[in-house]
């Protein structure tokens, strides 16, 4: 498993956009999960309404992680994601 | 041949399939006992349906808007598809043995309940979307179209009478004219019929039933003639007046790019009325030369939630802004009364008409009043924006609106925000106080407008909502006239301008009346203008008299 921790900056938090496009490029790595974590609660970034659900917000600390075969290239595609649009 | 007769509310002559508008708020299908495999390939169907429509609709937003503008359907998208939400619609199915309709009501009700839970105004917002997306799997399912209308040619619209929310949602090209059993010449069908220039026939009763879908029809708004499969004699006669109507148009043609002035030398201010930013093009096309009442209301009757600072900014600049430097007046939130909006919560009224409605909900809460005026003055900086407040009864109500106003402007001078400081303050006169104390609020403002139709209402103790009212309800009477002349006089006397802006400014009868009561603006549909520019441009302004004053 590879995993990375983030402080969000976008002053909305993970709203509906980002955590489109996030559901979408996490989507890409076929078998391979990528989950977001926050305080405790662990969704998979797929689950769209669920991600919202978390409620993450500028300054809040996530934990992203991805397994599975292609866990490489997903989390390095996933932090990419977060840096330049959270 | 059916021939039918009801009451033509909006001019014109169309020709068409009678389309029965159908709404989808109610699961009518509630299936016990469903076969939950049936179900769930029903459910995948139509949210193939869905993925499809919002796939289009990006498409057309990227055209029209860019990238930022599609994300939202992208969004809209996944939500479709969204496994939890699936999950839910699957175990309902499952355990339940409910039908689809009821078990994608029920996984909405679930998420959005979710959303709207979280501590969070963003995301609470956020509930509505997946209302949005809920909704249109259930219109799949149902087969009812999005905007209410499915099919591929423009149709006549028929309906038992439309709320003012629903005319909002239409897609307007595909509508040729209206025809609905209840109504009056002032609902809100009627208005949009005019507003569109399509003719609408009213109070056609049961006369006219859903088993009419589909079938050919002539209907005439002149005389409230509705036509199903004519015979040859009576096509004849309605498409001699689909030729006459054509040559009037293109009489009409010529007005365009002409001064709105009489023979002799009295200028008119020739204003439209506009319901969203989208009936800018109306005015442009019609040479409107400004819009003298720009209604607020579309943006709050189209919400599940009271709108933004910035959205309203938007729609307002919108319009501010293709109006170049022509004046655009923006009436504050009209909410009450016929038009109901269940966020606002208030309260049931015995007589709505006589309520908290308009200025008065905003005195009563300020915030909402200052988050529209905040939108207002930032949109003043891009065109000629005026500010109009509506149901005035009392000089205190305006000099409480004006300190409200005083307010915004002092805290966007300290935010650096641009605005303009002269922006034009102005009431409505609509109600028989507000004529009383003309003269008190002339000294206040920049401006009168005069609502007719809610000043014939109030003046003539006559519901404009009631369907049989009809030769009570006269905007003619000469207590509504006198009314009008003696605001016209207390305006002149402070120095300001008087407008019309109801229904009563574009009738063509009137017009000598007001240039004798000295009216300085008309501010109509836009299809009115060029009718009414015609008739400026061959009358004599000192000749015509207050005769109609009399009774």
């Amino acid at each position: 498993m590879k995993q990375f921790t983030y402080t969000i900056t976008d002053p909305l938090g993970i709203h509906a956009r980002p955590a489109g496009l996030l559901a979408k490029v996490a989507k890409g790595f076929g078998d391979t999960v990528v989950t977001v974590t926050k305080d405790g609660t662990t969704v998979k970034a797929s689950q769209l309404m669920k991600l919202m659900g978390l409620g993450v917000k500028q300054g809040n600390v996530v934990t992203v992680a991805a397994e599975g075969p292609a866990e490489e290239e997903a989390i390095a595609a996933v932090e990419e994601f977060f840096r330049t649009n959270l | 041949m059916i021939l039918m007769q009801g009451k033509g509310v909006s001019k014109g002559v169309a020709h068409g399939p009678i389309y029965f508008f159908r709404r989808a708020e109610a699961v009518s299908a509630r299936a016990q006992n469903a076969d939950p495999e049936t179900e769930k390939q029903r459910i995948a169907a139509a949210q193939e349906q869905a993925i499809a429509q919002l796939e289009q609709l990006a498409e057309k937003a990227r055209e029209e808007a860019g990238d930022e503008a599609a994300v939202l359907f992208e969004t809209h998208a996944m939500f479709v598809e969204d496994e939890d939400y699936v999950d839910c619609m699957m175990t309902a199915l499952d355990e339940r043995h409910c039908s689809a309709e009821e078990a994608v009501e029920l996984a909405g009700k679930e998420f959005a309940a979710m959303l709207a839970a979280m501590d969070d105004a963003y995301m609470q917002a956020r509930a509505a979307d997946i209302q949005d997306v809920t909704r249109r799997i259930v219109n799949n399912l149902m087969g009812v179209a999005e905007g209410g209308i499915e099919s591929d040619v423009p149709v006549i619209l028929a309906a038992d009478d439309l709320a003012p929310s629903e005319t909002l949602q239409l897609d307007k090209s595909k509508i040729l004219g209206f025809i609905t059993q209840g109504g009056s010449g002032n609902s809100h069908t009627a208005i949009l019929a005019r507003t569109m220039g399509i003719p609408a026939i009213c109070g056609l009763g049961e006369s006219l039933s859903a088993e009419m879908n589909g079938r050919d029809a002539y209907i005439d708004g002149d005389t409230g003639q509705v036509a199903i499969e004519p015979d040859e004699i009576t096509l004849g006669a309605f498409q001699a007046k689909f030729e006459t109507q054509r040559e009037m148009k293109e009489l009409m043609e010529a007005m365009k790019g002409q001064k709105d002035v009489t023979l002799d030398g009295r200028d008119m201010m020739l204003y439209c009325n506009i319901g969203s930013p989208e009936d800018v093009a109306a005015v442009q096309a019609n040479d409107g030369q400004g819009i003298g009442l720009f209604r607020s209301e579309f943006l709050y009757l189209a919400a599940s939630d009271y709108p933004s600072e910035e959205e309203q900014f938007r729609a307002y600049k919108a319009v501010a802004s293709a109006m170049g430097g022509k004046r655009v007046v923006i009436r504050t939130l009209d909410i009450g009364a016929d038009k109901q909006v269940d966020y606002f919560k208030l309260q049931k009224e015995e007589n709505p008409a006589l309520g908290v409605r308009a200025i008065r909900i905003c005195l009563n809460r300020p915030e909402v009043f200052r988050t529209q005026l905040r939108a207002l003055y930032r949109a003043s900086a891009y065109g000629k924006v005026a500010i109009m407040f509506p149901m005035i009864t009392s000089v205190w109500e305006v000099k409480e609106c004006k300190r409200a106003c005083q307010k915004v402007m002092a805290e966007l001078d300290k935010e650096g925000v641009p605005y303009r400081r002269d922006t034009e303050i102005g009431v409505m006169i609509e109600t028989p106080a507000s004529i009383f104390v003309a003269e008190e609020l002339a000294r206040e403002v920049d401006f009168f407008s005069v609502g007719t139709n809610d000043l014939t209402q109030y003046t003539l103790a006559c519901d404009r909502q009631a369907n049989d009212l009809g030769k009570f309800f006269d905007p003619h009477h000469p207590a509504v006239l006198r009314a009008l002349k003696m605001a016209a006089d207390a305006a002149h006397k402070a120095g300001i301008w008087i407008g019309i802006c109801g229904e009563l400014g574009a009738d063509l009868e009137m017009l000598e009346t007001f240039l004798a009561i000295g009216i300085d603006e008309l501010s109509v549909a836009p299809t009115a203008v060029l009718p009414l520019r015609a008739k400026i441009r061959k009358s004599i302004a000192k000749t015509c008299t207050l005769e109609r004053l009399e009774s």
